[in-house]
């Protein structure tokens, strides 16, 4: 039986999660929840709400027999795990309100980018740039010389960056920049690249 | 074997999530302080350990880590076997989600409700001299209700959050709730009896015993 995925493609979470599904050749089928029709809240949704794209993802990675977690080795793993919660706390967390002033208000809200919240967040992006640049020098992929969940992770706020205004905040890092094209030509993120653009494409 | 290194001070919650792991695995380990007021998390000999200039960061011999709740995991997969312990489960598919879950909820959910109210009441009176911000509070409080009521549910179908097994995501609660316990709003956990067994269950742990030891709730 294929695997229900519940969200709208354009989410960058539910995005994470077809990516790893695409990885590993999983059957799935996208159930969209209509965000503002407040489905999220109904009482159907939220008794079956899986919460929590990165888990999800692992689920899916394990289940499919991936090496993107590189749950065999113990040093590999735990650079994995490093450079996902770095996403979490020092990528995300500065992408996030971006994304939000810059798509999701005037887009779906109708209203103005609140240009105060972007530039303090772009300065904290670059900050987190700085030590992933210093890191991509040294090593091809974040986890270290193999890619992993920790890079794919990153693509759905990277392609809201890339296809937004402040796509050129990149162009100081030379091996962020080769880094994300990288990622961003993997078969499994193109798919899901064009769910989530046909998907806003809709709106 | 060396004993492994925790690099930051020992009161810190992030550094007790990795603390209280150590303990539960029995494992050998020394605290390395690191000094925060004289900008010791900043200084090149700390950068090379966490790229961040921040804390904890982790050391078992060639291997240095950053992120406690990465550093935790390490520790568990490394020493849980010979320890007789399974807090990750990563042996069943479904318990596995279950623990990464519920410990994503801690740290997207549960933490940004609650911690805040740590710090208002605790840390920035102590360490900035400055007052609580009564408005922080009181809208953190309001959220931290609504997720309590969903861990209420949950506890009042398992005895533990992934399931009914101890595991990391559980743990993981514990060092910012332990502060929480010290606020003026410790009981908003009363109204939640499930979710205040299980909390006296966690604390009532030898190791979380131990690792609460050095975290004194005056500061």
């Amino acid at each position: 039986m294929a695997m229900k995925v519940y969200g709208p493609a354009a989410s960058t979470n539910v995005a994470r999660v077809l990516v790893c599904l695409e990885e590993v050749g999983l059957d799935y089928e996208l159930v969209p929840v209509d965000m503002t029709k407040g489905e999220l809240k109904s009482p159907a949704h939220v008794s079956r709400n899986p919460f929590e794209s990165r888990a999800i993802s692992k689920y899916i990675l394990r289940k499919g027999g991936s090496q993107l977690l590189r749950e065999g080795n113990l040093s590999e793993a735990a650079m994995v795990d490093v450079w996902l919660e770095v996403e979490s706390g020092h990528f995300d967390s500065a992408m996030s309100p971006i994304i939000f002033q810059c798509f999701v208000v005037p887009i779906f809200m109708g209203g103005t980018t609140d240009m105060k919240v972007v530039e303090e967040n772009l300065e904290k992006l670059n900050k987190s740039l700085e030590v992933y640049e210093a890191r991509l020098s040294k090593f091809k992929y974040l986890a270290g010389d193999f890619v992993s969940l920790a890079d794919i992770s990153h693509f759905p706020m990277a392609h809201y960056l890339l296809a937004g205004p402040h796509a050129s905040v990149i162009d100081a890092y030379p091996h962020v920049k080769a880094w994300i094209a990288d990622i961003m030509s993997r078969p499994s993120v193109k798919k899901v690249t064009e769910l989530m653009e046909a998907a806003i494409r809709m709106n | 074997m060396a004993p492994v290194k925790v690099f930051g001070p020992a009161m810190s919650t992030n550094v007790a999530r990795i603390l209280v792991c150590l303990e539960e695995v029995g494992a050998e380990y020394e605290v390395v302080n690191i000094d925060m007021q004289a900008k010791e998390h900043k200084s090149p000999e700390h950068l090379a350990r966490n790229p961040f200039g921040q804390i904890p960061a982790f050391q078992d011999g060639d291997i240095v880590l950053f992120e406690s709740r990465a550093i935790a995991k390490y520790v568990l997969r490394k020493f849980s076997k010979s320890a007789g312990v399974d807090l990750l489960r990563e042996g069943d598919l479904k318990e596995a989600a279950m623990v990464d879950v519920w410990t994503e909820v801690e740290a997207h959910t549960y933490n940004p409700a609650l911690s805040p109210v740590v710090y208002e009441c605790l840390i920035y009176p102590a360490m900035r001299g400055v007052p609580t911000n009564q408005k922080v509070v009181e809208e953190s409080l309001e959220k931290l209700k609504k997720v309590l009521d969903v861990y209420e549910a949950r506890l009042s179908k398992h005895d533990y959050l992934a399931g009914d097994f101890l595991s990391f995501a559980d743990l993981n609660h514990f060092p910012y709730t332990h502060y929480f316990m010290g606020t003026p709003h410790a009981s908003l956990f009363d109204a939640y009896p499930h979710v205040k067994a299980w909390w006296e269950r966690l604390a009532a742990r030898p190791s979380v015993k131990k690792i609460s030891a050095n975290m004194p709730l005056k500061f």
